[in-house]
This record gives structure tokens, C-alpha cells and sequence, in this order.
């Protein structure tokens, strides 16, 4: 049994390595009262930017997910200038902002269809590899995932113990308050969604340049909407956030590993795992209203003007 | 009753704290600041008085840097400054305590005290300093409490504290009493007196008369967005000052008696609720009753409850049946669409978005509520009825806007709310229940409801008014009960009580209805 | 500095120049897309929008693509009026066109008039019971039905793919994942001899005038539409919010699922992985486009069947990716977004100096 769940095990990390990026990032921007639905189309997009840019670049991975980042950043200005500077209503930007993802991706996608690329080699962390059992599982990693968990750790310091985490906060919370003791609202709010946009352009570009490293139209396979839902999950909280995408990366790397753990299901069936799980976890915390409530940053969503 | 202020011995000697010398701010369709001078001196406490929209607002925020004035000069002891945002305003040494609290629900006190302070991240440190200015000024607090959990008078007290921390030398409040018991008021008075005597300068905006007479030294009064006049508030009679504020002799209403038989129409009978909201007041062991042809007023500050009765009495919640009573039918269970139809009307507070939808046109909020009055035909909508009944509530409650077909957003907050009050009337009900009926709203339509509310009654309707405003609730009410951390005390008639025992009331203190509150010494 | 400022009013004018701004700015920036790609812009607006209509076999594909789309929207557009954001119209076509679709394996051989109209019912049902689900979630659970619409489409799509590959695999199919090819009782028979319009295009136009009525006549729509613009004003007006969220999700969840009985009992002909190119993600642009209101969305409806054309026509003619479909639809929804906010607002003045 052991030696199949060490896989498992291992492969949740990797897994859960776009959805802790993407949904710190979609985190960071709803603490500010900005929902983005359009986490898939930013993945879709870092995706092929990275693709292209590992590709074309012949500079991988290295490539690739700064490429994948400045594209999503660039995805969430459009975002950003039509549902901050213009209140337009800002479910109905992020479902654009989705299906123009797809889209584009697509269109550019065109010429990278079976193409691959080298993919990283995992890192061992000298020392700690060692260790039995946990050391195969926990340190030995692609780079990136252990740069989401770098990354996890400085957005939980960050909103913790700073007074940017305290402001980011505050303008989420009560926008018109914040405006009144002088904080720039709009522009706080555009440093989050931009964040939130970069971080969406990284794990997409992870996807499609290291954790597998070819280029697959829609690729993203509705990890954005999953990461979103994981934020709802962890009522705004990022170490809960980290735990449910442990969780849903576990549930993804099953269906790989279903036969060898004797799991006789059909294979869509499988698959179908992680949108049923997500389904499932969202009506669990959903119906706490009250502890939904006390954790939603109040102005979520409400479009706002000086 | 007042304590008059301490003598103050004329402008002071050298140059003023502030001078603002024709200060103009236009907005699209109205000027809201039309070349305002206004001097204040070191340790001056100075009114500013106006009515709603008078512009009063507006000027205090150009002054903190919130908004930026089209024209006019801001001279800062004596030198020529330009405050580009509060962080500046500060900075100069200019605070702010605003009306409606740039307070977030869900931080603790050090923490929004901190979001509002110019220097280095350390709440620690903070903690201790709020503790030990809020001690020194009367005003205790504790630092690590969320803001939730407060009371609104507390909530005040971390916005002064907020500001005194920052040593300023001028001190804006806007209607900072609205929030606050009669008790409460003296207290906050003794406090501005105090650092008045310490020098700090204090813009007081207020339209209620009586405190500026027992508060201010001076004061400026405006009136659509100009200046009409400057005074010496305690050389003023109110109706010296009413005529500066409103141009003219303050409306008076009409009460005449009823005549019909006074039977009971709306009954609460053991109302308690958890409300769904986390920061919501629980309603404990409600009791009332409203008579036909009665005004019974509800007294008390925001957010001990009135919110969470109101939407138990409308049926926007529903409890058990027997809670809410409408003559004698159990009606608590049900929607406020089915309690409407038993003849009961609701106006909320907030007009905008709650008791009409904004971008709709005024036909079309007719339906929202007066669906039965034949707007709506086996399920389909008559848009004719619609715009005939909008026509007719406009004409009959003088409602001035561009007729049926205008949008409720486009319309004055009085009009618009006697559009609703009219709308509702026009239902012929048999209890209505008016929550903050002139809040926000001119003199001229404030009268105008008050007086329609009376005739109302007296034709023989239940009517419950929740209200803010006690002087408000005086004029208009037979009886009055005041709600408190969600619970409420008997309804005593009017005559029988005055705002002291009401004040006593509000601070949580029940006294039996028949013995002399204990006074505390005055 | 906003540059923007509330109208008093909303402009109506607006509301319908929209969309017509919205398409002029695709079409001009498409036109600099083309030029980037070396294509005559001229030339490919031809190949897009006058080619495929220049033939009656074009006009006959428009139709077979118009229908799903509209019937799609009309429903969707109940539940966007109420701000109910049905996103997974996807889920619920496929889920239609499983239970048609399994309604015509039934009863495959029998030859009667009523098994295509069962298919209708069986299909309508299907997605409605969909649509149910996020409903039960949302009312019960408080969840939110933008996540579980959408999440629903993709166990609706792995369950297709499950059905093709097991229970209903076609076994003269050579492995392929799909299901018999229907018999006629079960098919739509194409009206002309040689093009794929048929009577499916009927039930979207009787829909499109059922929902017009509707929404521009009825109580209910009325209350769903002050649901959508004000809660608080529905709940103080006594509207049940629970119905409006199951009157939503219901309706375009049956809408969509009779679309997907349109399509495996017409131009697919089968079950298979490929029943709609994205039909119901297309039909919210149609919905918005068309303003949410019937009429409108016919005519959207016609214009996003005819991108869906010229996305064709352009792989063939231009050998452009037919993702560029994708791409405009994308487009065009952001530019209406962005010419909406002028319904509401109005560019501010430039600001006066200040203390000049």
C-alpha cells in the first residue's frame, strides 16, 4: 500500500501548486472587495503566454512562468479598467474575461498543439530527501511548488502582520471608510487584482510548461473556477486556503493512481472527482451563514466610486 | 437646563487657526459650497449650522482634504495651504470625527486606530497610548475589542480618540449627537469644552439649535450652499436662529385630538429574535401595542434593535405567528407582501434600494408594493393603473419630479419619501409602521410629513414611528417607549415624560413607568 | 481623479447603442487582428459575415445555429434579469441531450409518431432537473450557483463521455465514443432536401414570443427583475427570493435542455463528445447582447450564429484558426460591458482648477 500512496502523496503537492498560486491570488484581490471570475481565462492565458514564451525562447520553464505572470497581470488590467475605473458589474468582467481566455488561448494555441517542452527536473532538498517515507514525499518537488509555499508563507505574513495586510483589509471591508481617512481605495484595489492576475498567469504557465509541459487546448480544465470556490472555502483564510488545495490536488492525482490504490471506477468518473468534491465543499461551508458572513469582506463585489 | 459656554473673550489676538475665504464646489446639478468664508480661532468652538444639503458637508470635507473645492483659498494659521487629501489634513493637524463612522465592523479598535495614524506599525505600543488618552479624556476604551461589538456611542469615542492622538489644532464634528443619549451629549460637550480650553479648535456642524446655543461660541450658518449669516449663538433666541438657517419661522404641526374609537390594531406579544446578520441586535421579550387614530413613537439610537424590529414588524423576517398581530390576526409568519394585504404599510429608512428601486421609474415602484390596488390583473402587469396611481400620488402628496415616467434615483430624498409614504397611504392601511420618516430631508418637507403622519392617524390608522430625532417623536407621537439593546420599555404618553427619563432610558436603564428615575446631579 | 459621473436617469439611448458600439469596436479591432496576420481585412469580413450568407444552405446552417442560441438565452436571460447567474447552460444542454438522447436508444426501432416528442419532454426535463440542483444548493445551502453551475457542467460532460464510452457505446462504432446513429422517429427531419434546417427552429421562435410576453407583461417577470436591481426592495415588497432563484435556474436549465435534444435529434444525429461547440457559454453573450430582452436576443442570437459561420468559413477559406470565434465572442462581450457603463454614467467634465 505504502508504495502506492507515496505517489499519491507526492503528486498531491505538485497538484496543488496552481491552485495555491491562483487562489492566493484571487484571495488577496477579494480581501480588497474585488471578485474576479476570471481566474480560468488569466490561467488560460499565463498558460500559453508561458508555453510561448518557454517555446519560442527555448528558455523553459525559467522562461515561461514570468511570461505566464506579466500575461496574467495583463488579462486582470482589462479586468480591472472595466470593473474598477468604470464600475461595470464585476461578475459579468470576470465571465468575460473567461471566455475571452478561452479564446485567445485557443487562437494562439493554434500553432503549439503537439509541441512539448522539457518540463524541470525535481529538486531535492539536500538533507531532508532523505528522510524516510516524508522526505520522498515532501522534498522532492519541482522548484515551483516549493516557490508556492514560499509564496503561501509571504501572503500569510504579509495580511498577518503588516499594515498593507491591515489596509487590504480595511478597503474590503468598508470602501467609503477607507476613502474617508484617505486611503486611495481604487488603486489599492488595482495592486490586488493585478496581484491576483500575475499569480493566475504563473499557475497557468505552470501547467503548461512543468507539471505538463505540452500544450493541450483548455488545458486549465476549470482549476480556475476551482480556485475561486477554494477561497470561499477558506472563508478568506490563506493556511485553510493551502490545506484545501492539498485536498483537491489529492483528489486530482487519484484518478492517476485509482488502479493501483483498487479504486474500480470508470475513468470519466474519475475525473469528475474533483468538481463533484468542490460542489460538495462549497455547500458544506455555504451553510454557515454566519461564519460566512463574518469572514466575506463586506464590500465583495459592489462595484464603488470616490 | 443647558450649561451656558464658558465665557470666550472675542477673536483672538493674532491670526485665525483656519480661514477660508469663497470656497466654491460644484457638482453637476447643484453648487454645493457658493463662495463660503468662514474664521475660526485657537480654543473657538465654532458651529456651523444648516439644514440637510445645506452644504454643511461638503465644506467640512474640502477642509479635510476629501474633496477638492473648484475655487477659494484655505489659509492654515495664517499661511496659504492646499489640502490634497486627508493624510495632508492631518498632517496640518486637522481632525475628523464624521458622521456616519470611517470605522471597519470587523477590526478592533487599536487596529482602525492604527490605519489612521501616519507613523510606524506597532499596535503594541499603540494599545497603550489609546488606553491612556482615552482614560485621560473620559472617553475609556478598550483597545483589542472588535468595533462590532460596540455600542455606537463607543464607536464615537474611537473616532475622537482617533483624532486626539494626533494632537490637533482643529477638531471637525459632523452631527456627532445624532448618535448619542441626551446624557451622552453633556458628556461629550464636557470633553470638547476641555480641549477647547486647551486650545485645540473645534468645527461643530449641527442643524439642532439648542446645543449649539449651550456649546458654541460662534457660529456660521448656511443655507443652499452660501453663507447667510454669522452669530453669537448664546445672544440668539432658536427662532433667531431658525429664520437664519431656513428663511423663515420654523414650521409648527398641527395635533388635534382624535375622535374615533381607539381599538388596537398592531400588537407585539413576546417578540424575541437572533438575527441572521453576525452583527445584527438580538430583540428580547418585545411587547407593544398601537391603538387607531395613534401615533406611538420609538426612541432610541441606531443599532439597539430598530433595525431587526422593523424588519420583524414588515415581515422581511418571519417568526412565529402569534408575535405580530394585526387586530387580532396572527400575521407574524408571514411575508410583508401577505401583511400588507392584511392592511398593513411599511416605510424603511433607506429609500433608495429598500422602499424603491433606483433606476426604476416611479409607475414602476408604484407596483412594487400597491400591487393589489388593481396595477397587477391575473398575474400580468397594468402599466396604465401603474402610471395613473403614480400620477395621483404625486399630485396629492406635492411630490415634485418630472412625473411618473422619472426615475426614483432622480428625485430629492423628500420627495421621493413622500412619494413612499403617499404610495403606502394610498393602500389604505389600517397600521403602518414609518421608520426615520424625515431623515435626510428638508425642513419644508419634513413638516409636510410630519403633518400628513398626524392626519393619517387621526383618520383613524395605527401609526409607529421609529425615530432618532426625539424632538421629532415629540411633536408628533401620543405615546413614546424607547428601545434598548434590544429591548423595549413601556410606552408612556407623551406628557407623562420628558427627554431626560428618555435619555435615562436609552442608556439601558429601565425605571418602573410610574416612579421618578434617580437624576443624576446636574 | 473618476472620470465618470451617475446619470440622474438611465439613458435608454444607450441601452440600445450599446451592443451596436460594441460589435463596430470588434469589428475595427478585428480588423487590426486580420491586418496583424497579413489577411485584406475587406477580404475577411467578406469570408466572415457575406459569404456564408450567400447561399440558401448557408441561410439553413444560420437557422440550425441561431436556434440552440436563442432558446439558450431567453432562458438565461430570465435568470441574469434577477442577477441569478446561471453559467452552466453548458451542463444542462448536455444534460438534455443525455435524457433525450437515451429516450431514442430506448426506444430505438419503434417507429411512432411520439418518440421525438418525448425526447422534447424527456430532454426538458433533463436540464431542468440540472438547473434544479445549483437552485437546491443556493436556496438550501446558501451556495453560490456561478461555482456549482458551472462545476455541474463538467460532471455533465464526464458523464457524457462515461455513457459514450460505456453503457451506450455505439458497438458497431469501432471503439469511437459515441452512441447509434438515431432512426428517423427520433430525428428532426430536415425541412429542405440536402440542408440541416428543420422544426427545432420553430420551438426556439414559439419560446422567443412566449418569453417576450413574459417578461414584458408578467408579475412575475417583474418581481424577478426587482430582485436582481434591489434585493432589499423585493424583500420589503414581500417577493420571494427563494422563487426567484428556482423560477431561474429552472427555466433556462429547461431551455437549455431542449436545445440539447435539438441537437442530438438534429445536426448530430447521435450522442457523441462533439453535440455543442460551446453553445451554452455563447448563449450568456447572446443574452447580454441582446439586452436581456426577447426581441433582442433574437437578433444577437442570429449575429453569434453567423460569427460561428464565419469562424468556419474563415479555417477554410483564410486557414485561420477556427478559435477565432472564440476570440471575437470574447471581445465583443468585453466592449458591451465597457459601452454599458455609459446606460449608468456619463464622462465628467474636466475639472476647473482648483483654487485657481
Amino acid at each position: 500500500m505504502l508504495e502506492h500512496l507515496i505517489p499519491v502523496l507526492a503528486g498531491t503537492l505538485g497538484a496543488a501548486t496552481p491552485l495555491i498560486f491562483a487562489g492566493l491570488g484571487e484571495l488577496v484581490a477579494e480581501r480588497t472587495g474585488v471578485i474576479n471570475l476570471g481566474v480560468e481565462g488569466m490561467m488560460l492565458i499565463g498558460a500559453i503566454a508561458g508555453f510561448a514564451a518557454a517555446a519560442d525562447s527555448g528558455g523553459g520553464a525559467l522562461a515561461g512562468l514570468p511570461a505566464g505572470a506579466v500575461a496574467g497581470m495583463l488579462a486582470a488590467l482589462v479586468f480591472a479598467v472595466l470593473s474598477l475605473s468604470m464600475a461595470a458589474n464585476q461578475a459579468a468582467c470576470g465571465l468575460a474575461l473567461t471566455i475571452f481566455g478561452v479564446g485567445l488561448s485557443a487562437f494562439i494555441g493554434q500553432h503549439y498543439v503537439s509541441f512539448s517542452l522539457p518540463g524541470l527536473q525535481p529538486l531535492d532538498i539536500p538533507g531532508l530527501v532523505d528522510i524516510p517515507v516524508l522526505g520522498r514525499i515532501l522534498f522532492h518537488q519541482d522548484p515551483v511548488t516549493y516557490l508556492g509555499l514560499i509564496t503561501f508563507a509571504i501572503v500569510w505574513w504579509v495580511l498577518r502582520k503588516t499594515r498593507l495586510g491591515l489596509v487590504l483589509k480595511a478597503v474590503g471591508e468598508a470602501p467609503d471608510a477607507a476613502h474617508a481617512i484617505g486611503y486611495p481605495v481604487i488603486a489599492i484595489r488595482y495592486g490586488a487584482t493585478l496581484f491576483g492576475g500575475a499569480m493566475a498567469g504563473v499557475a497557468g504557465a505552470y501547467l503548461s510548461t512543468v507539471y505538463t509541459p505540452l500544450w493541450v487546448q483548455n488545458m486549465v480544465a476549470g482549476r480556475g473556477w476551482i480556485a475561486i470556490a477554494l477561497v470561499v472555502f477558506a472563508t478568506w483564510n490563506p493556511t485553510r486556503l493551502l490545506l484545501g488545495a492539498w485536498l483537491f490536488g489529492g483528489v486530482t492525482i487519484l484518478q492517476f493512481h485509482a488502479q493501483g490504490l483498487g479504486i474500480a471506477l470508470p475513468v470519466q468518473l474519475l475525473a469528475a472527482l474533483p468538481y463533484l468534491a468542490t460542489v460538495v465543499v462549497l455547500v458544506l461551508i455555504s451553510r454557515d451563514k454566519r461564519l460566512l458572513q463574518l469572514n466575506l469582506p463586506a464590500s465583495l463585489g459592489k462595484p464603488w466610486m470616490p | 437646563m443647558s450649561i451656558p459656554p464658558p465665557p470666550f473673550s472675542g477673536p483672538p489676538a493674532g491670526t485665525p487657526r483656519l480661514e477660508l475665504s469663497g470656497i466654491t464646489k460644484r457638482y453637476p446639478s447643484v453648487v454645493a459650497n457658493d463662495g463660503i468664508n468662514l474664521k475660526v480661532g485657537p480654543g473657538e468652538i465654532h458651529a456651523v449650522l444648516g439644514e440637510n444639503g445645506a452644504g454643511k458637508s461638503t465644506l467640512m470635507k474640502i477642509i479635510y482634504g476629501a474633496v477638492q473645492a473648484d475655487a477659494g483659498q484655505i489659509q492654515w494659521n495664517g499661511r496659504e495651504v492646499v489640502v490634497a487629501n486627508p493624510a495632508e489634513a492631518r498632517r496640518l493637524g486637522i481632525g475628523m470625527v464624521f458622521q456616519h463612522f470611517s470605522l471597519f465592523e470587523t477590526l478592533s479598535v487599536v487596529e482602525n486606530i492604527a490605519l489612521a495614524l501616519d507613523e510606524p506599525f506597532d499596535l503594541k505600543a499603540l494599545a497603550v497610548r489609546v488606553k491612556e488618552v482615552s482614560t485621560r479624556y473620559g472617553l475609556p476604551l478598550d483597545p483589542d475589542r472588535l468595533v462590532h461589538s460596540l455600542s455606537v456611542g463607543e464607536r464615537q469615542r474611537v473616532e475622537i480618540v482617533r483624532c486626539l492622538l494626533q494632537q490637533p489644532q482643529l477638531l471637525i464634528l459632523d452631527e456627532p449627537t445624532s448618535v448619542l443619549t441626551p446624557q451622552a451629549v453633556q458628556k461629550l460637550f464636557e470633553t470638547l469644552r476641555r480641549l477647547a480650553a486647551e486650545g485645540v479648535s473645534i468645527l461643530y456642524i449641527s442643524h439642532k439649535l439648542h446645543e449649539i446655543q449651550s456649546l458654541c461660541h460662534s457660529a456660521t450658518v448656511m443655507r443652499g450652499g452660501k453663507v447667510t449669516g454669522t452669530a453669537t449663538p448664546s445672544r440668539e433666541t432658536p427662532a433667531s436662529l431658525a429664520r437664519m438657517m431656513i428663511g423663515r419661522e420654523l414650521p409648527v404641526c398641527e395635533v388635534p385630538a382624535y375622535t374615533g374609537i381607539a381599538t388596537p390594531a398592531l400588537t407585539v406579544h413576546k417578540l424575541s429574535l437572533v438575527p441572521d446578520d453576525p452583527f445584527g441586535t438580538r430583540l428580547q421579550d418585545i411587547e407593544l401595542e398601537v391603538h387607531r387614530g395613534e401615533i406611538l413613537g420609538i426612541a432610541g439610537i441606531s443599532g439597539n434593535g430598530q433595525a431587526e424590529l422593523l424588519a420583524a414588524l414588515s415581515g422581511e423576517t418571519t417568526g412565529t405567528p402569534e408575535a405580530v398581530k394585526l387586530v387580532g390576526l396572527p400575521v407574524g409568519h408571514l411575508d410583508a407582501g401577505r401583511r400588507r394585504k392584511h392592511g398593513l404599510a411599511f416605510v424603511p429608512e433607506e429609500r433608495l434600494g429598500r422602499g424603491a428601486v433606483p433606476s426604476m421609474s416611479l409607475a414602476d415602484n408604484a407596483t412594487l408594493t400597491a400591487q393589489r390596488q388593481g396595477l397587477v390583473k391575473k398575474g400580468f402587469l397594468r402599466p396604465k393603473a401603474a402610471w395613473e396611481f403614480a400620477k395621483a400620488c404625486i399630485d396629492r402628496f406635492d411630490v415634485r419630479c418630472g412625473g411618473p415616467g422619472a426615475a426614483a434615483r432622480s428625485l430629492s430624498g423628500g420627495n421621493l419619501q413622500k412619494f413612499i409614504v403617499g404610495r403606502e397611504i394610498m393602500q389604505q392601511p389600517i397600521a403602518m409602521v414609518v421608520a426615520q420618516p424625515t431623515w435626510g430631508v428638508d425642513v419644508g418637507a419634513a413638516a409636510f410629513l410630519r403633518q400628513t403622519l398626524i392626519d393619517l392617524s387621526r383618520q383613524g390608522v395605527a401609526i409607529l414611528v421609529i425615530s432618532e430625532e426625539l424632538e421629532e417623536l415629540f411633536e408628533i407621537c401620543d405615546r413614546i417607549a424607547v428601545l434598548a439593546e434590544g429591548r423595549l420599555g413601556p410606552a408612556v404618553p407623551k406628557a407623562e415624560t420628558n427627554a431626560e427619563k428618555i435619555g435615562m432610558q436609552m442608556s439601558g436603564l429601565f425605571a418602573p413607568a410610574d416612579k421618578e428615575p434617580a437624576h443624576a446631579p446636574a | 481623479m473618476p472620470l465618470l459621473e451617475p446619470r440622474p436617469t438611465p439613458s435608454a439611448r444607450m441601452r440600445l447603442l450599446s451592443p451596436l458600439i460594441a460589435i463596430g469596436l470588434t469589428l475595427a479591432v478585428g480588423s487590426l487582428l486580420f491586418l496583424s496576420l497579413g489577411k485584406n481585412p475587406v477580404e475577411a469580413f467578406t469570408v466572415f459575415f457575406i459569404q456564408p450568407l450567400s447561399s440558401g444552405n448557408g441561410w439553413s446552417e444560420l437557422m440550425v445555429k441561431a436556434g440552440p442560441l436563442i432558446l439558450i438565452a431567453q432562458g438565461l436571460a430570465i435568470g441574469f434579469r434577477a442577477r441569478i447567474y446561471n453559467i452552466g447552460a453548458e451542463g444542462q444542454l448536455i444534460v438534455g441531450a443525455l435524457a433525450g438522447g437515451g429516450v431514442a436508444i430506448a426506444f430505438d426501432g419503434v417507429d411512432a409518431w411520439w418518440v421525438l416528442p418525448l425526447m422534447v419532454v424527456a430532454g426538458a426535463i433533463g436540464g431542468a432537473l440540472w438547473g434544479a440542483v445549483p437552485a437546491l444548493l443556493k436556496t438550501r445551502f446558501n451556495a453560490e450557483e456561478t461555482l456549482t453551475t458551472l462545476m455541474l457542467t463538467y460532471i455533465a460532460s464526464f458523464t457524457l463521455s462515461y455513457m459514450v464510452n460505456g453503457p451506450w457505446r455505439d458497438p458497431e462504432g469501432m471503439n469511437f465514443p459515441q452512441s447509434i446513429m438515431f432512426g428517423d422517429p427520433a430525428l428532426f427531419s430536415p425541412w429542405f432536401e440536402g440542408m440541416r434546417v428543420n422544426a427545432s427552429i420553430l420551438i426556439a421562435t414559439v419560446a422567443s414570443i412566449a418569453f417576450w410576453i413574459f417578461t414584458s407583461r408578467s408579475f412575475l417577470a417583474y418581481q424577478l427583475t426587482v430582485g436582481g436591481l434591489a434585493p432589499a426592495a423585493a424583500r420589503y415588497a414581500g417577493f420571494s427570493a427563494q422563487r426567484t432563484v428556482w423560477v431561474s435556474l429552472v427555466l433556462s436549465g429547461l431551455t437549455a435542455g431542449i436545445a440539447g435534444v435539438g441537437e442530438v435529434a438534429g445536426p448530430v444525429g447521435q450522442l457523441n463528445l462533439n453535440i455543442s461547440p460551446g453553445y451554452g457559454f455563447a448563449a450568456i453573450i447572446v443574452a447580454y447582447l441582446g439586452r436581456l430582452n426577447a426581441v433582442g436576443i433574437v437578433l444577437a442570437g442570429l449575429l453569434m450564429a453567423l460569427l460561428y459561420l464565419g469562424g468556419e468559413a474563415a479555417q477554410v477559406a483564410l486557414q485561420l484558426p477556427a478559435a477565432i470565434t472564440g476570440l471575437f465572442q470574447g471581445m465583443l462581450l468585453f466592449f458591451l460591458l465597457g459601452a454599458d457603463v455609459f446606460v449608468d454614467y456619463r464622462l465628467k467634465p474636466r475639472p476647473k482648477p482648483a483654487y485657481a
